[in-house]
């Protein structure tokens, strides 16, 4: 780690303040962003595109609004009229007072879905910089609560909720009691260390079971590491380059102690991302090892016909895409082929797969107890889309989305149980035929 | 030397010295825009990229021209109104004969142009949809929130310069010369505060979508 001491890690830190935080906001400016500052023309399309917006009604939401301290930050230092500006004393600054105002803007009012970042007509891609702005945020000391306990908790125990190793080990023997099947731990050599999400853990404890069925199935060698377990990354939902950086060396560490080949991010989109994307330029370097969602090892499997399926779900099942797997990786048609394998009746949302619509807990929402409120008015955009084709259950692969609709659609008293689509593979496989 | 106030002496003055200082200040302003984007650059991207950026770049830079079918639904005045007037902008801008005489004479190249009466009618048309987008600017609640001077000075200057040319050709300000002067000197003023703008869009909304697609695309989206 830098030398950098972050808030989140020690909240009592005093060296956290508007300079610091200006140079962070500094440090993220590159062409795209002087290119996207350079072309908005205020046109307002963005906010058409922000649940956020969209379910609350109040224009302070527009996602371009959001990356106004940023914006401030590259006129006055990047830009020839801005420190001409400068000069002659005509120029807004970024004060303590305006970034905390903004808290709630790139905080508690974006789950980084970027969707904005698909629609705006300039092609900015604001999600990204609302990414970068919070890099500014923290470094001024001026991030939520929330975020940085879990933050805290995370670089402590390697977990954002504190779970450790023995809680999953319950769990571990839970699933083999149930399924009759060994759990693989500290497996060197394989071809897949299974990561998971604290959310998981504690939320869903079947998935553990689901691929563990799955990958005995298609003959899968996979393991999970007593070193490393959790796929998510608090340093990055916060914007914290060094936390983010030193969580990402921890999968990587796990990954080459064990020698394998791949490494499977969790039904978590955040996960995903952080892992898939960020993690290789948080720590500098290419991984020696690749990185995939399950969902893409699943459908690899699947085509490799390793996978056999029997009888299909008979109800009327619907699809919600994590932003940050669909519009944000490029994983849309995997579940579909999925989804055709165990789902008799599939019906699409009306707008799907890269323009699907966020659940509305995402980019660390869920994490911030003061934002739900806000969590639950962005929701009913999928309340909207889930109303408008009724289906009797939803499908996802996203601990965070799942468990927003979860509550979302129990809030609303809609009674249609949600389900990830790794167990309902799962429970779909056909029994191996046991030797004689 | 003849006088502004007498309006030839304004229309050659306008096509003279003061074009020249517009044109100095268009082409450095937006050089040093364009040097500030491009010295940035990016830092290395070591995530195993999943596709090309090139292609999914350029294809963002041509299909952000039009909406997504659920943006332009929700958004359908803001997208049609936007539409037109640029259209009639760029068709009133490269299509009007006299304009491309003009830019032959500068550069030497030079293309077919429209009828005038119609390049009138188009002109008329954008005159119109700039109206609706500054009424549209002082009602929506998103667009009235975003709105800063800067917004409304840029409409004014690029209203300016449509109408002046709408006005000089229908011949309704008289003695011509001065329409034309007006005319000049409003697509002066467009020029002179282009690279410090808003309008620099014109040349960095390309870029924007290429950065735009070329980040998408690596990921295996089309954005």
């Amino acid at each position: 780690m830098s030398p950098i001491v972050n808030p989140a890690v020690n909240p009592e830190a005093t060296t956290f303040n508007l300079e610091r935080g200006l140079a962070a906001f500094r440090a993220e400016i590159d062409g795209p962003v002087a290119a996207f500052f350079s072309s908005c023309v205020h046109c307002g399309i963005c906010a058409q595109s922000c649940p956020f917006y969209l379910e609350t009604g109040d224009p302070k939401y527009t996602p371009i609004l959001k990356l106004e301290p940023l914006r401030l930050v590259w006129e006055s230092e990047f830009t020839l009229w801005g420190k001409i500006k400068g000069a002659l004393g005509l120029q807004r600054k970024v004060t303590d007072a305006m970034l905390a105002e903004w808290e709630e803007l790139i905080y508690d009012s974006c789950s980084m879905c970027g969707r904005c970042s698909m629609v705006c007509p300039v092609g900015n891609d604001i999600q990204a910089m609302v990414r970068k702005s919070r890099e500014g945020m923290v470094a001024a000391g001026h991030a939520p609560e929330g975020l940085a306990g879990a933050a805290v908790r995370a670089v402590k125990t390697g977990s954002p909720m504190g779970l450790q190793w023995k809680t999953l080990q319950v769990q571990i023997e839970h699933v083999q009691t149930s399924s009759g099947l060994t759990v693989p731990v500290d497996q060197p050599g394989v071809d897949y260390l299974v990561m998971l999400s604290s959310m998981e853990v504690i939320n869903f404890p079947e998935y553990l079971e689901a691929i563990t069925k799955i990958f005995d199935h298609a003959g899968v060698t996979w393991t999970l590491s007593t070193q490393c377990f959790e796929a998510t990354n608090a340093g990055i939902q916060i914007g914290n380059k060094d936390i983010a950086a030193l969580l990402v060396e921890r999968v990587v560490d796990a990954a080459v102690k064990l020698g394998v080949k791949n490494v499977i991010s969790p039904e978590c989109g955040h996960a995903y991302t952080a892992i898939r994307w960020e993690g290789p330029n948080l720590i500098g370097r290419r991984y020696p090892f690749r990185v995939f969602h399950i969902i893409e090892v699943l459908d690899q499997l699947r085509a490799q016909g390793r996978i056999t399926t029997e009888g299909k779900e008979l109800d009327r099942l619907s699809l919600h895409d994590p932003c940050n797997l669909a519009r944000k990786s490029g994983v849309i048609q995997q579940q579909r082929n999925l989804m055709d394998l165990v789902a008799d009746q599939f019906v699409e949302l009306p707008e799907h797969g890269r323009f699907q619509w966020c659940c509305g807990a995402g980019g660390g929402v869920s994490s911030n107890e003061r934002a739900e409120p806000l969590k639950l008015a962005a929701f009913k955009r999928k309340k909207a889309q889930i109303e408008a084709v009724e289906p009797e259950r939803m499908v996802t692969m996203c601990a965070t989305c799942r468990t927003q609709l979860e509550e979302g659609l129990e809030h609303f008293n809609m009674d249609i149980p949600v389900v990830g689509l790794t167990e309902l593979i799962a429970d779909h496989l056909v029994d191996k035929e046991e030797p004689a | 030397m003849t006088a502004l106030t007498d309006p030839m002496g304004f229309l050659l003055f306008t096509k003279g010295p003061l074009f020249n200082i517009a044109i100095a200040i268009f082409a450095l302003g937006l050089l040093a825009r364009l040097a500030e984007i491009l010295l940035l650059g990016r830092r290395p991207n070591f995530a195993e990229p999943r596709a090309g950026e090139w292609l999914p770049g350029l294809r963002t830079v041509v299909t952000r021209t039009l909406p997504d079918p659920g943006t332009f639904k929700r958004a359908p005045f803001n997208v049609v109104t936007g539409l037109i007037w640029h259209i009639g902008f760029l068709v009133a801008l490269l299509l009007f004969i006299p304009h491309i005489e003009l830019i032959k004479g500068l550069f030497g190249v030079s293309w077919p142009g429209l009828p005038n009466p119609f390049v009138d009618l188009v002109t008329a048309v954008t005159l119109v949809a700039l109206a609706a987008t500054l009424v549209h600017r002082l009602n929506h609640p998103v667009k009235k929130r975003l709105s800063t001077v800067e917004d409304y000075l840029v409409w004014t200057v690029t209203f300016l310069v449509v109408l002046t040319g709408y006005l000089a050709y229908n011949r309704l300000i008289n003695p011509y010369p001065l329409a034309l002067g007006l005319h000049i000197l409003s697509a002066e003023l467009f020029l002179i505060i282009l690279p410090f703008t808003k309008l620099t869009h014109i040349f960095t909304a390309f870029i924007a979508r290429w950065y735009n697609g070329a980040s998408f695309g690596r990921r295996g989206v089309q954005s």
